[in-house]
């Protein structure tokens, strides 16, 4: 499956079908992490059954030092 | 106490999480300023290097309250997107709305600022918009519902200090949310300087993480903000054009 994850054009393996196979996918399971999906914001109890699709626009961010 | 919505803070100084030399230094900066409130931009994720350390991944989140900004956000409606981002993140319910309106100055586009504090006033955010010393704007967002108002002393990351005490004092005087200095202070005399106009808060960031000992700054900029504070409690004296003795005038021993 094709997905561009933060501006990447990455490819999955197909068995990665919802938000929390991906984030497992790149090791993100354990992070403090928030998911956009098509410019929807994915509420973290919905990780598991919310499903991904091939051509998917995923943005995957986190808080960084800033004032 | 500074009460900022439902928050209440012992700590008036609020510190920004950005440009420190290390994540050992920060650590110490942060537990040496004492500060409840820090802030956090939100930014993409290296997907392909997810073991990058993280600050807030260090942090007692229980012993801080996060206050992530909007910063990058040059329309009303990006910095809205981030705050939603920021909130559903479940661990926080403040935003500092902070919108650029000028790639050079950084000063905040006023119109932009106003329209994102408005919607998400709205969806019941706790906001804290970062504005420049406009008197009136101040107002304007006070009027709307704003939690906090966070006027700039100088432009970010400049350390001029206030370049405009006349203009920070009407803001503090017309207000009755909190005014947080926010953005410009260089050293502990102009944090201080802040709080004895009568600020409830500083908020800065560079003026710790860019000094040459950024723990010894934060320690400064801690006791400057509780120095300030104290003072304006105290009430200053007004400034007179002459000199007035503080030894008595009269009982003076004379050797004839």
């Amino acid at each position: 499956m094709n997905l561009v994850v933060n501006g990447n054009d990455v490819n999955i393996p197909d068995s990665v079908q919802t938000v929390l196979a991906l984030l497992n996918h790149f090791q993100l399971e354990n992070k403090i992490v928030i998911v956009e999906i098509n410019h929807s914001i994915i509420n973290k109890s919905l990780y598991e059954e919310t499903n991904i699709s091939d051509g998917d626009h995923i943005e995957i961010v986190h808080f960084v030092g800033g004032g | 106490m500074l009460n900022i919505g439902p928050h209440k803070f012992q700590s008036r100084l609020l510190l920004g999480t950005g440009k420190y030399p290390n994540m050992e230094i920060q650590k110490k900066a942060v537990e040496t300023s004492a500060t409840e409130v820090l802030t956090f931009a939100v930014r993409r994720m290296n997907i392909f290097h997810a073991n990058q350390p993280n600050f807030l991944e260090k942090l007692d989140l229980k012993k801080y309250k996060l206050l992530p900004n909007t910063a990058g956000a040059k329309t009303a409606a990006e910095a809205v997107r981030i705050a939603r981002l920021a909130r559903a993140s479940g661990l926080c319910d403040m935003i500092k709305v902070e919108v650029i309106g000028c790639d050079k100055t950084l000063l905040p586009d006023p119109i932009e600022t106003l329209k994102a504090s408005e919607i998400l006033l709205e969806e019941g955010f706790i906001v804290l918009p970062y504005t420049s010393d406009d008197v009136v704007l101040a107002r304007k967002l006070e009027e709307l519902g704003c939690h906090a108002v966070m006027p700039c002393a100088s432009p970010i990351g400049s350390g001029q200090g206030i370049i405009n005490p006349l203009n920070l004092q009407f803001i503090i005087e017309h207000a009755s949310v909190p005014i947080i200095v926010d953005a410009g202070v260089g050293g502990p005399a102009d944090a201080a300087l802040a709080m004895e106009l009568g600020a409830d808060g500083v908020l800065l960031n560079t003026a710790v993480s860019s000094a040459k000992n950024p723990v010894k700054m934060a320690k400064a900029m801690k006791q400057a903000v509780e120095a300030g504070r104290l003072g304006y409690e105290a009430g200053r004296i007004s400034k007179k054009q002459y000199a007035m003795a503080s030894s008595p005038g009269e009982g003076m021993s004379q050797s004839e």
